[in-house]
């Protein structure tokens, strides 16, 4: 049995309620073609990619038709064979615009086969394996879209010797990344074997929460022969389990520094959907252009765990999935805790959509925010070891440079705090917006020195 | 009693406190950094609101940037003709006295007016609202009404009525922290003496704009042919030319979107300097 328990407790951690049973047990299906997709340049963390196709083109299933414009970028395919109708502005998850290129499908499907596969990549050469990934536009689909080229290729002065796969997902509902594991074990294996050459490491842990016995089981069945340091770490169910700083801690009781990456520590964090889509474009040839996301809540009739093409509209998933039983009040696209509300269905789905998640009314209560009463429960939640309460407090006085003296650009925004705080006080949010003013105040600062 | 005790205690006391008091005189006179009388006289002449609106941190700190000839007099602006007439004959610096310009929201989406995509409960704040999907109001330029603005305000002249944020020009002192407040960047600073305002900020083409709101400016160019140069069109946006005064009203009775609009009296036909800054907008 390769398995290890986790080395160390996270420092802070809330249990909410799972919800996982309504997908947990449904089988990742393919969505039939949508009438149309709208493909954002937008996808990932990093420069949007710059669009080089235009209104009328004919493309072919995964041609590339987004640019990487810059080094934390990655390219953007066509998800299917069909016809461009425009490139226009479209919105975003964050509600921000961002251009966007719409195709109408022909049906047919025709494969641009751009990317020969390479069957075998032990003899490929790392330089190879490296320019296949960043062909393939593969990045990180945990949730931030950090592109995995760049994270796979660490600078010489920061050895790397531990490979973790992030196989958490500590969001409540979310079942896709379980569904990923449970299905395509072997491949997430090879994937892994893949990054673990890239990087030259011995270690690898592939770490699980331990209420997915099930997705435990399959990997180690996928593991069972594998050489070196590898091995299953069963973290204890608690949130945020899947945050890649988080995780590091507990798998390997190693902590990033404060604005550190988790190469500082030797350490990279993959997704396994993430490990997933650099098998299938290594060894398959295919970009990334389709993702598992489990569409779930109580008001959705049917919840899945769907594999759609990228550009999916909202709309389109969850007809797909039966429609709404009784009235959404909130639409989340990914998590509860750390996903994004949205205000309709015209969003479209990117490589980091994990979920997309209808919550009824029952189930959004409406608080009034209320003076702190100093009770200190969100220190003692905040994994990152911040003040909460004493950082909201400065926020709402719209003293950002005391903000930026606690460190709110620590806060991984996690949401332990608000859904712990008895004053229904809107941390988050607080520390969203003051994250925002203290990077745009760091960002003037640079332009003007 | 014995007496004794009570004169050593004071004695001591009394001489200690004797020798501190001498060594701090002598050191108030011989180790004193000598301060530019001008400095305080500057600070007088300033309005002393301490808005920052000069880029200094308050009146005391551009008191002394003017006297040590790091700035110029003409930055402050709540201080009005009058205050830069004292600074430039206190300093013998030459300055030309500009009209006075107070801020403007170009927005007059309220609640009735504008449509609202989805319903916001969270943080009661502009830049926040902003973030959930990109704002509650269907138009993507309009005020948000969460009065970000009002909150930084020095002197209480925003008043946020019927989600809609308002400024009245005789309180406002022309320190732009509202500017660098909104979110959308819809607010403007304006000569005072004009009274014909483009109230929209909506770039987007005339049935989009319409569909969000009620008093749209949906680009048709008509305050352009009636109103002559005091108009300009920015893509499907109709603007105000400050420097053409608006004289005739038939352009704010035309337009269709009812977006213009005259608060106050007739415009002067002179001519006034164009509204310094960037179109709104531009800081975002």
């Amino acid at each position: 049995m390769r398995t290890t328990q986790a080395l160390f407790k996270l420092r802070g951690s809330i249990h909410p309620e799972y919800f996982k049973g309504l997908a947990r047990d449904k089988d990742i299906v393919a969505m039939p073609l949508p009438k149309q997709l709208c493909v954002s340049m937008a996808q990932h963390l990093g420069a949007p990619a710059k669009p080089i196709v235009s209104k009328g083109d004919h493309v072919l299933k995964g041609q590339r038709i987004g640019e990487a414009a810059g080094f934390i970028s990655a390219h953007v395919h066509a998800p299917t064979s069909g016809t461009v109708t425009a490139v226009e502005d479209g919105p975003t998850v964050t509600g921000t615009l961002a251009l966007r290129v719409v195709i109408e499908p022909d049906g047919q499907d025709t494969p641009a086969n751009a990317l020969p596969p390479i069957k075998d990549w032990t003899t490929a050469g790392r330089d190879t394996i490296l320019a296949r990934i960043a062909d393939a536009g593969i990045a990180g689909m945990g949730g931030a879209g950090f592109p995995t080229r760049v994270k796979l290729s660490p600078p010489p002065d920061k050895p790397i010797d531990t490979l973790i796969i992030n196989g958490a997902e500590c969001e409540p509902y979310l079942t896709a990344d379980h569904r990923v594991m449970l299905e395509r074990a072997e491949q997430i294996w090879q994937g892994c074997e893949i990054m673990r050459s890239l990087l030259g490491v011995k270690t690898v842990r592939i770490a699980i929460e331990n209420n997915k016995p099930e997705a435990i089981k399959a990997m180690q069945t996928a593991i069972a022969k594998a050489d070196g340091d590898v091995a299953i770490c069963i973290l204890k169910t608690e949130y945020p389990q899947g945050a890649e700083k988080q995780q590091i801690f507990a798998t390997t009781g190693r902590e990033v520094p404060s604005g550190g990456l988790p190469m500082d520590v030797g350490c990279v964090v993959e997704n396994v959907g993430t490990t997933y889509a650099v098998w299938d474009a290594v060894v398959n040839g295919n970009p990334l252009i389709e993702r598992v996301t489990t569409v779930t809540g109580h008001p959705v009739a049917e919840p899945r765990n769907v594999l759609a093409r990228i550009g999916t509209s909202y709309a389109d998933l969850l007809a797909f999935c039966g429609g709404l039983t009784c009235d959404a009040v909130k639409i989340v696209s990914g998590g509860p805790m750390m996903g994004i509300a949205q205000s309709n269905l015209e969003t479209t789905t990117t490589k980091t959509t994990s979920g997309l998640l209808f919550l009824e009314a029952s189930r959004v209560p409406e608080y009034t925010s209320m003076p702190c009463i100093s009770c200190g429960r969100c220190v003692v939640a905040c994994p990152m070891d911040l003040l909460p309460a004493e950082l909201s407090n400065r926020i709402e006085a719209g003293d950002y440079d005391a903000a930026e003296s606690l460190n709110i650009l620590d806060c991984i925004e996690c949401g332990c705090c608000a859904f712990i705080c008895p004053a229904h006080r809107p941390l988050v949010q607080h520390f969203k917006m003051g994250k925002s003013r203290v990077i745009l105040k760091r960002r003037q600062a640079q332009t003007k020195s | 009693m014995d007496w004794m005790p009570v004169l050593i205690t004071s004695g001591t006391i009394g001489g200690v406190g004797l020798a501190c008091g001498s060594a701090l005189a002598l050191a108030a006179k011989f180790l004193s950094v000598p301060e530019d009388p001008k400095i305080a006289e500057l600070e007088g002449i300033l309005p002393g609101v301490n808005c920052g609106g000069c880029g200094f941190a308050g009146c005391a700190d551009y008191a002394k940037a003017i006297a040590s000839g790091a700035a110029s007099v003409d930055l402050c602006a709540p201080g009005g003709p009058d205050v830069l007439k004292k600074l430039a004959a206190a300093t013998g610096q030459e300055a030309t006295a500009t009209e006075k310009q107070v801020a403007m929201v170009l927005c007059q989406g309220n609640e009735h007016r504008a449509v609202h995509k989805h319903i916001y409960n969270g943080v009661a704040d502009c830049n926040a609202a902003a973030m959930v999907a990109g704002g509650d109001m269907l138009c993507t330029y309009g005020c948000l009404g969460y009065g970000s603005c009002a909150f930084v305000c020095p002197v209480g002249a925003i008043a946020i009525k019927e989600n809609l944020a308002t400024i009245h020009p005789e309180l406002c002192i022309g320190c732009k922290a509202c500017i660098k407040a909104c979110p959308r960047g819809i607010i403007r600073m304006v000569p005072e003496s004009r009274s014909v305002h483009v109230l929209c900020s909506s770039k987007d083409k005339g049935p989009v704009a319409k569909k969000a709101c009620q008093v749209a400016c949906i680009g048709c160019k008509m305050c352009v042919k009636l109103g002559g140069e005091a108009f300009e069109m920015d893509g499907f946006l109709a603007k105000r030319n400050y420097a053409i005064p608006a004289t005739s009203d038939t352009a704010i009775e035309k337009c269709p979107g009812k977006c213009i609009v005259k608060i106050g009296a007739s415009e002067a036909t002179t001519q006034t300097a164009p509204a310094d800054g960037a179109p709104s907008g531009s800081h975002a």
